[in-house]
């Protein structure tokens, strides 16, 4: 109701401003986006608190769960898993070997519990990402109306500065982890959403047809056509917002993530260059190993090369 | 009633079809709606019937229509105007549920670029729409299989499209559109991408397979010489209004304008035309008529030959005037002595191309007989000629003279040129 009262206050003080021609902005003119703002999510948080605390609740189980089992799991076991997905995905020995040699020279820096931490907030950040973006993409490759209506708000939220949306995540979550995964959803999230709505506009317009000439339904068609046929492009989608992801780890910290990030941050305070030299090298290995690994899959999965 | 009746077909691409369709139906020049109103006339006033089990073939230049027209047979493309209708029942008026439907059950379709699934096998593509169908994968696989091998792909089942040549990858096409045993088969430029040699042999691929499914074809092609090899009947497009339809031959001997004639000019006439369209009947001899009857009669018809046929019409052979004048003087009182079995004979249906070389080699006419050797008619050495040429009017009763004549009389060469 309030929102009503003082957008129509707004409106008439507006209107009676433009009478006069000033140097200054008719202060009556101004949008008070700040306090709708806030007033806004002081309600949302008022009355539906309930719902984030369930949802933050939720995460952190299973963070902690994924987290727990890979700081108890013997180091060598999860480089073993690690290189055997690698292996799984590209049938490269090089890269097995290279994979396997950097996760040692991690723990040679004395950052592996600080590695397993990061890499658990990068899973599930990452899977959220994907289980919500990819149906986003989908809609919004149904219709062009759809994505016209949804391209500028990923344009949004891709170039509002991420510090920005720092504020209302720990607003609704508070400080801690499941801030920084919320933190590193909104920034990952766009370019999966883009790339699994070009991936199925990409599809050939032909085999889409040869479906539909068979009476296939359009969910037939979603399922065993399309969605198939864009997975490589699903895929990179996959790769670029586990890389958004890396990017937003030190920067996430700044609101309460564990592990490199808070590393790095620890350096930037202490004026320690070689604390976040070592942290930094750790993320970088990590990225290599998730690009590598997803980029593998998006090729064995490209129908379109000569098999 | 025809399998597919087309009436009055509009198609008229654009933001406003409707509003453009009065212009097109008042017979404005597909140009200038471009120009004044910026829509696209696909199909301007299509009718035509195609009856069950008959290939029609749709050629005409790219352009116009014949890609449009076939889709919206299965209503891939929306008609802005007019009437389909398959087996009596109006395709037009249903919802987009039944056409689905329709589509599953009635047809089976087979693309220029072959537009296989690329991420699935052989047979998963060819059984792809049995699956669509829902019916049960082991059954599925079975029936896929018969196709894959009716095709000649056997052993090829587990390889995806990427892995085969062309040729191949369209047998793969239709195999999958043969698989839901569909009524009418949609084949939009299915060979034009493939090689000349690959091209001819999918032909005969189609052609032996047609003779035993017997389906409704409807084959779409840019190229005369495909549409007159396959199609029973052919309809000539251009700028989407319906030029001609008829029998290969027809179209042939018998374009119905400057276009068609410019189309047919270059077309090889021996691939096209047959025995039975160029062979002229000539009275027949029966066997127990006496020689000096049958000089009479081949005198009467200026003929140098005579047929001879026994009792039940079946053929004996030919008999010449000047065999015939020998067993006069020798008294006989009916052919039995003189006739003989020399002349080539040949089924009516034969090609042209197929009887040149008969005809160059034999002295004799060729002499066309159905399968149980009923006598239909006989091919001289100059009709061939004349219908390669393609100057004469294969109606035209000439008469075929030879070598051996004795009865070679002005008015006979006259006829036969």
């Amino acid at each position: 109701m309030d929102v009503v009262t003082s957008l129509s206050t707004w409106l008439r003080g507006c209107l009676s401003g433009f009478g006069i021609i000033t140097r200054e902005f008719p202060e009556a003119c101004q949008i008070p986006l700040k306090e709708w703002t806030n007033s806004g999510l002081k309600s949302l948080v008022r009355n539906y608190g309930d719902i984030f605390d369930v949802v933050n609740d939720q995460i952190l189980f299973l963070l902690r769960k994924i987290e727990g089992s890979l700081l108890a799991l013997p180091w060598w076991l999860v480089i073993l898993l690690i290189v055997m997905v690698a292996w799984h995905a590209s049938r490269s020995r090089w890269l097995a070997v290279g994979l396997a040699l950097s996760l040692i020279i991690i723990g040679m820096f004395e950052l592996w519990d600080d590695t397993m931490r990061t890499l658990a907030i990068m899973l599930i950040a990452t899977t959220i990402t994907v289980l919500i973006g990819i149906p986003i993409g989908i809609l919004m490759a149904s219709s062009k109306y759809i994505q016209a209506a949804i391209n500028p708000i990923l344009d949004g939220m891709q170039t509002m500065p991420s510090f920005v949306y720092l504020i209302p995540v720990v607003f609704f979550f508070g400080l801690g982890n499941v801030a920084a995964i919320f933190a590193i959803f909104i920034y990952a999230v766009p370019p999966m959403i883009r790339l699994t709505n070009l991936g199925i506009r990409l599809v050939d317009a032909q085999v889409v047809e040869a479906a539909e000439a068979f009476g296939a339904t359009s969910s037939q068609i979603l399922w065993g056509v399309r969605l198939p046929l864009a997975m490589p492009t699903l895929l990179a989608g996959v790769n670029q917002a586990i890389m958004m992801a890396l990017a937003m780890a030190v920067i996430a910290s700044m609101i309460g993530a564990r592990g490199l990030g808070a590393q790095v941050l620890r350096g930037l305070n202490n004026g320690n260059v070689g604390m976040g030299l070592e942290a930094g090298l750790a993320i970088v290995v990590l990225a290599v190993i998730l690009d590598r690994i997803t980029a593998s899959y998006g090729r064995r999965l490209d129908y379109s090369q000569t098999a | 009633m025809a399998k597919i009746d087309v009436k009055n077909l509009y198609k008229i691409f654009g933001p406003r079809p409707h509003e453009v369709l009065k212009h097109a139906k008042k017979g404005a020049p597909k140009d200038e709606i471009l120009t004044k109103t910026g829509h696209t006339v696909g199909l301007t006033d299509i009718s035509l019937s195609i009856e069950a089990q008959e290939t029609f073939v749709v050629m005409g230049l790219s352009g116009c229509g014949k890609s449009t027209f076939i889709r919206c047979i299965n209503r891939l493309i929306e008609p802005t105007a007019g009437e389909i209708s398959i087996d009596g029942r109006d395709v037009l008026a249903l919802n987009k549920s039944a056409v689905k439907a329709l589509r599953r059950e009635k047809m089976g379709m087979v693309f220029q670029r072959f537009a296989l699934f690329p991420h699935k096998t052989v047979l998963q593509n060819v059984a792809y729409g049995l699956n669509v169908q829902g019916v049960a994968k082991d059954e599925r696989q079975e029936r896929a299989l018969h196709w894959i091998n009716a095709v000649g792909l056997d052993g090829y089942e587990h390889a995806r499209p990427n892995q085969l040549s062309g040729g191949m990858q369209q047998r793969v096409g239709l195999a999958r559109a043969l698989c839901t045993d569909p009524e009418i088969l949609l084949m939009d430029e299915a060979f034009s991408a493939l090689d000349p040699l690959i091209r001819r042999e999918m032909q005969d691929e189609l052609i032996r397979l047609q003779k035993e499914l017997h389906k409704t074809i409807i084959f779409i092609t840019h190229d005369l010489d495909e549409a007159l090899r396959l199609g029973d009947r052919v309809a000539i497009l251009k700028d989407g209004r319906l030029i001609q339809v008829g029998t290969p031959i027809e179209i042939v001997t018998n374009p119905a304008d400057d276009y068609v004639r410019a189309f047919v000019r270059d077309v090889n006439r021996a691939r096209v035309l047959t025995a039975k369209s160029i062979m002229e009947k000539t009275e027949t001899l029966p066997i127990h008529t006496s020689p000096r009857e049958a000089a009479k009669i081949m005198t009467l018809q200026h003929r140098a030959l005579g047929v001879v046929v026994d009792n039940d019409h079946r053929y004996r052979g030919i008999v010449s005037m000047a065999e015939a004048s020998a067993a006069i003087k020798r008294g006989e009182n009916d052919l039995q002595g003189v006739v003989k079995e020399r002349a080539p004979t040949i089924g009516p249906d034969t090609y042209l191309t197929d009887l040149l070389s008969l005809s160059a080699d034999s002295a004799e006419p060729i002499v066309v007989l159905d399968d149980s050797d009923l006598y239909l008619g006989t091919l001289s050495r100059s009709a061939v000629l004349t219908a390669l040429a393609g100057k004469s009017d294969i109606d035209d009763n000439h008469i075929g003279s030879d070598s051996k004549g004795l009865v070679e009389t002005p008015e006979d060469t006259g006829a036969a040129g």
